[in-house]
């Protein structure tokens, strides 16, 4: 009996290092980020102890301050999941950006061409927009299961199709009747609901609420069940995967529709939640891209990915801050981001520093 | 310890844990200089862990390394190979769109005005491949050549490194018998130039016909030490198993029943698009164990794929049941009542950083009692893990570890757990004992014959005779994709096979023999 209690015991303390172990290589990661960032402000004579207490105090200062500091989560949150989903088969999905677009012009014209009762209205502009776009990403998924095209060359060139695509849509036939180069107003009824009404200026809707249960039900998928399960395997083993009659290319094909539907849920949220209107875009507004650098920095896990999504959620709440206040140039949270991306990347050396931890400590060594 | 320095290798009392498990416990081992010694235990009794915590790859808890009487502390591979220590493991680690030279000076390139010396590579490989009698192609890709070559060039790996203590972690699991003699061969010459090997295997003839001596290892101590001319292959598997173990196999006579596979002139290519079946064709019967023997190579790995489902066939016919079940999908194949135990436990069998438990499942993880409808229900699921995990005694702390932190017999019995509980009405077994301990081997080949009793049908692809020839009721030889002939057990004989694997039609061979 005791032995068992033992083992329990055990089983514990590996789960407890396990964890330490995901959270320690990020951590130190966006530590050496901010500390990096300090450097560059000293060196253009700028005080860092003022633009981090600027970017913090804007970021949680006010109720104002949190609620723009969660818009700026929500799309993340999702175009995170995208990369971290589609990575979970194998696949690495750099098409965020034009998934993105694709669920954003959808979502406008499901909002302005039909008036019905919000009740369907919101729920049916939001399926429409992740059809679009899941069947955008789904594509790539597509060409690399039955042609073996690979997906990054793919959906690179997707991102620019549509890209020109919206712009086209946006600018032409689906331009509204005012000067502005935008889509029509979406009407009330597929607006989303406002989460602060009562905060002036408030811009946080339930699109943020969407974001949360989206990365729970991520996570479900994943991990509990049968879907989950088949995709994992075909990314950790594709070759067993057959072996056991799970079909790859079918689970390819799912997973970048997933993974193209949560991306398309960014520009979604956006259209439904802040903008009622789809612009004309001149470029990517780089949700997509982001969405990598959060996918890496949350281990490619739906609760990482909303910490990560949260992390520069914040850093871009504070930027423009920072530079009026602060006197710190916005760009130089972009640095902070790539430094933070770059020590994660480069996670190798927190993996050996934890590793020789638990050595010490006679945990689960994986050198094999 | 008086004559310290005929010791190549001492380690006194290594202890080292892992969560759960006490991998060595206190464990001693010397190594003398210039012999060939043999490390014997069961699957997970310890002996990988042992040798890496001696190159370096795992840090011990507890004990003292002693090289040529010098005390060392050895933290990492580099260590190892400064000290003259080299290892080949049983998974290779070599880099496949790579020549061979190029392998083998990876991380200690010669050079030349700072680039690197490929010519000096080659010669310099040419060079000890001559002197050790190892006969390899120093300009040939990693990906063209045998296993057996590529073995051969990890051992030059370590040479090219200076090694004169190696160690083997089961070098000839994955080698057919011809190469088993040769690598037998090149330990000689190895050892006759002075150098000193470790030698991990579950084979006893292999460690009765050229280990010094043999240490046994059980259950992570190290139990004794003998010299092999000492002991016979029956006292050492009791010495390692800790009870009688019953090398031979004990069955009744095969009573078939109907047919239940039909191979029918199959063609199919290899990954190279060659042909490798060349209109085979055969029939398993129910309640028989039906053998395939061959040389490695003449088309029974692309057998195996053919059906299930892996490989696609050219023309021919498979049927399952009195169905034709030709190029149909693997899960279908699988629904209908087949089983498929695949030769390469890392590559196909495993997911290898899936838990235990998910790998238990793997193919049968849609179905109740593990799904409904989408859900997992990780609880059965778990439940019936321990159950197997009971029955087919895998030495792990629990089911929840990762399949990679078992040991490699460990691993091969996950599947074969997984495969067993599937109650297939066809087993495929594809060298279902590579790699696991003669106790094992004794209960493995206990649930084939129980398989067949059962009125089930088994067909087992091994490329050892022993085996083949302990099991089988019937023995099909196939060379160059086609099968030769089909011998009942009771006309099979061990040369007779042999002429015949090497392609003499059956006739001749009994000819000859008169
Ligand atoms: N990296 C690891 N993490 C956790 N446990 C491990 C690890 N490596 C080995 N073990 C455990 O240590 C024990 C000894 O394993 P080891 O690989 O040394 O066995 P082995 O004697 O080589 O067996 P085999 O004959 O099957 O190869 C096993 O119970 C195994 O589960
Ligand atoms: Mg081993």
């Amino acid at each position: 009996m005791s032995e068992e209690k033992n083992i329990a015991i055990k089983k514990e303390e590996n789960r407890y290092y396990e964890m330490l172990a995901n959270f320690i290589g990020p951590f130190i990661s966006v530590i050496a980020g901010l500390l990096v960032g300090a450097i560059f402000m000293l060196s253009i004579g700028r005080s860092p102890l003022t633009a981090y207490a600027v970017l913090f105090n804007s970021a949680f200062g006010s109720l104002a301050g949190i609620s723009e500091t969660l818009v700026n989560t929500t799309p993340l949150i999702f175009t995170g999941l995208a990369v971290a989903f589609a990575f979970r088969t194998g696949l690495f999905n750099i098409g965020g950006d034009g998934q993105f677009l694709i669920g954003y012009i959808s979502a406008a014209w499901v909002g302005y061409i039909i008036h019905v009762p919000m009740i369907i209205h919101v729920p049916f502009a939001i399926l429409f927009g992740i059809i679009t776009s899941g069947i955008w990403g789904g594509v790539a998924g597509l060409l690399k299961a039955k042609l073996g095209v690979h997906e990054v060359i793919t959906t690179i060139m997707m991102n620019y199709i549509s890209l020109y695509l919206v712009a086209y849509l946006a600018g032409g036939p689906l331009k509204g009747a005012t000067f502005l180069p935008a889509t029509k107003k979406i009407f009330d009824s597929a607006k989303l609901i406002k989460l602060m009404p009562n905060i002036r200026g408030s811009r946080l809707s339930i699109a943020f609420i969407l974001a949360l249960l989206t990365a729970y039900l991520i996570y479900y998928i994943l991990w509990k069940t049968t879907i989950g399960y088949e995709i994992r395997a075909v990314g950790l083993n594709s070759e067993a995967a057959r072996y056991s009659g799970i079909k790859a290319a079918k689970n390819m094909i799912l997973a970048m529709f997933i993974s193209g539907g949560l991306a398309g849920m960014a520009g979604i949220t956006q259209v439904l939640g802040l903008q009622h209107r789809a612009y004309q875009p001149f470029g990517f507004i780089g949700y997509g891209f982001t969405g990598i650098a959060v996918a890496l920095l949350g281990k490619n896990h739906p609760a990482g990915v909303v910490l990560g999504a949260f992390l520069f959620g914040i850093l871009q709440r504070g930027s423009m801050q920072m530079q009026s206040i602060a006197g710190v140039p916005k760009e130089l949270v972009q640095i902070i981001q790539a430094i933070i991306i770059f020590f994660v990347a480069a996670e190798y050396i927190f993996k050996y520093i934890a590793h020789k931890l638990k050595e010490n400590k006679g945990g689960v060594t994986s050198v094999e | 310890m008086s004559n310290q320095n005929s010791l190549a290798v001492d380690m006194q009392g290594i202890t080292k844990r892992f969560p759960g498990v006490l991998a060595n416990d206190n464990v001693d081992f010397q190594l003398k200089r210039g012999e060939i010694h043999a490390l014997l235990g069961e699957n997970g009794a310890g002996k990988s862990t042992l040798m890496k915590c001696l190159y370096g790859l795992y840090q011990a808890d507890e004990g003292d390394i002693f090289i040529y009487g010098d005390k060392v502390k050895i933290n990492t591979p580099n260590v190892a190979i400064n000290k003259g220590i080299g290892m080949v493991h049983q998974h290779f680690m070599l880099v496949q769109p790579f020549t061979v030279a190029e392998n083998i000076v990876l991380g200690s390139e010669p050079t030349k005005n700072n680039m690197i010396d490929m010519k000096k590579a080659i010669q310099d490989v040419e060079k000890l491949s001559e002197q050790y009698g190892l006969n390899v192609d120093p300009r040939a890709k990693i990906h063209e050549i045998s296993v057996g070559m590529q073995q051969r060039v990890e051992i030059l790996k370590t040479l090219y490194r200076g090694a004169d203590i190696l160690i083997l972690d089961e070098p000839t699991a994955v080698l057919t018998p011809q190469e088993v003699h040769e690598l037998i061969e090149i330990m000689e010459s190895l050892t006759n130039e002075g150098k000193s090997i470790i030698f991990i295997t579950h084979k006893l003839k292999e460690v009765k016909s050229i280990a010094d001596r043999v240490t046994v290892i059980r259950r992570g101590k190290s139990i004794d030490v003998v010299d092999t001319a000492d002991a016979t292959t029956n006292e050492l598997a009791n010495m390692m198993v800790g009870r009688e173990v019953i090398l031979e196999v004990e069955k009744s006579a095969a009573e078939p029943g109907e047919v239940i596979l039909e191979v029918e002139n199959v063609h199919a290519d290899n990954d190279r698009n060659l042909p490798a079946l060349n209109g085979t064709s055969f029939q398993v019967k129910r309640g028989e164990i039906f053998g395939i023997a061959g040389v490695d190579g003449n088309g029974q790995s692309e057998l195996a794929e053919v059906m299930t489902g892996l490989r696609k066939l050219k023309s021919g016919k498979i049927m399952i049941n009195g169905k034709n079940i030709t190029n149909y999908s693997t899960r279908d194949i699988i629904e209908s009542g087949v089983s498929h135990i695949p030769e390469d436990r890392q590559k196909r069998g495993l997911v290898l950083d899936f838990s235990l438990f998910e790998n238990m499942i793997l193919g049968s993880h849609y179905k109740p009692p593990y799904a409904s409808g989408v859900n997992m229900n990780y609880s059965s699921i778990k439940k019936e893990s321990k159950r197997l995990i009971k029955e087919f005694d895998i030495r792990t702390p629990n089911e929840e570890v990762l399949a990679k932190s078992l040991s490699g017999g460990n691993q091969q019995k996950v599947i074969l757990a997984r495969e067993f509980n599937r109650n297939p009405e066809l087993l495929i077994a594809a060298q279902p004992t590579r790699g696991v301990d003669v106790g094992a081997i004794e209960f493995i080949h206990k649930r084939l014959v129980e398989q067949r009793d059962a009125g089930k049908a088994v067909l087992l692809i091994s490329l050892e005779l022993d085996e083949i020839l302990s099991l089988s009721d019937r023995i099909a030889v196939i060379y160059e994709g086609k099968i030769v002939d089909i011998l009942d057990i009771k006309d099979a004989t061990e040369e007779k096979l042999g002429l015949m694997m090497a392609g003499a039609e059956s006739e001749t061979v009994v000819e000859g023999g008169e």
